[in-house]
């Protein structure tokens, strides 16, 4: 089946309105497939929140189409609440003070 | 010219008056980046990491870097 950029952005926005929290990821969250991406999962995990997660490595478009969508040129990404909240580096310092834990939570 | 060296001059040139040293942290193209700049006063997290990406873009497109790490301050 060939798939198109268009039927690619869909699925991508898609994901990213469907799922409260997203994370655009190398690899899945049992077989992290990069160092930055296994390190964002576990702040999530850690973080103790539903979250849904998408590998991009299968096509090389997803991760350019989600750049030119997000303005984030590195993989991982993590959106909330349809907004991306940043990469490995910035997940982390938020994980580490507490304010991931809050934003991810499930809205009361 | 090292990587790092030449990312160390794209980000100093781009935040004048800031504090930048850039380090490799593997293999030449794994590095970590330390800004402390005026320029992040009031802006979210992402927002200051994006004026770090901005300059040194096209070597993370090409792929010559493969990670870069950023730790932002805004000073005063």
């Amino acid at each position: 089946m060939i798939v198109t950029e268009d039927q690619i952005r869909e699925e991508l926005l898609a994901a990213i309105q469907g799922n409260r929290v997203m994370l655009f990821m190398k690899g899945t969250p049992e077989m992290p497939r990069c160092g930055f991406s296994a390190q964002t999962v576990r702040c999530l995990e850690a973080a103790g929140a539903p979250y849904a997660a998408m590998d991009i490595l299968p096509d090389p478009r997803i991760r350019q189409v989600l750049s030119a969508h997000s303005g984030w040129p590195t993989i991982p990404q993590l959106f909330v609440d349809g907004e991306l909240v940043g990469g490995c580096d910035i997940v982390t310092e938020l994980y580490e003070s507490g304010e991931l834990q809050q934003l991810v939570a499930p809205a009361a | 010219m090292a990587l790092k060296d030449q990312v160390q001059d794209l980000l100093q040139a781009a935040f004048p008056g800031g504090e930048v040293s850039v380090v490799d942290f593997g293999g030449g193209d794994h590095l970590a980046a330390h800004v402390r700049s005026p320029q992040f006063q009031g802006l979210p997290l992402i927002a200051q990491h994006k004026l770090v990406y901005a300059p040194v873009q096209h070597l993370i497109d090409t792929g010559e870097v493969h990670a870069l790490k950023i730790k932002t301050e805004a000073s005063t």
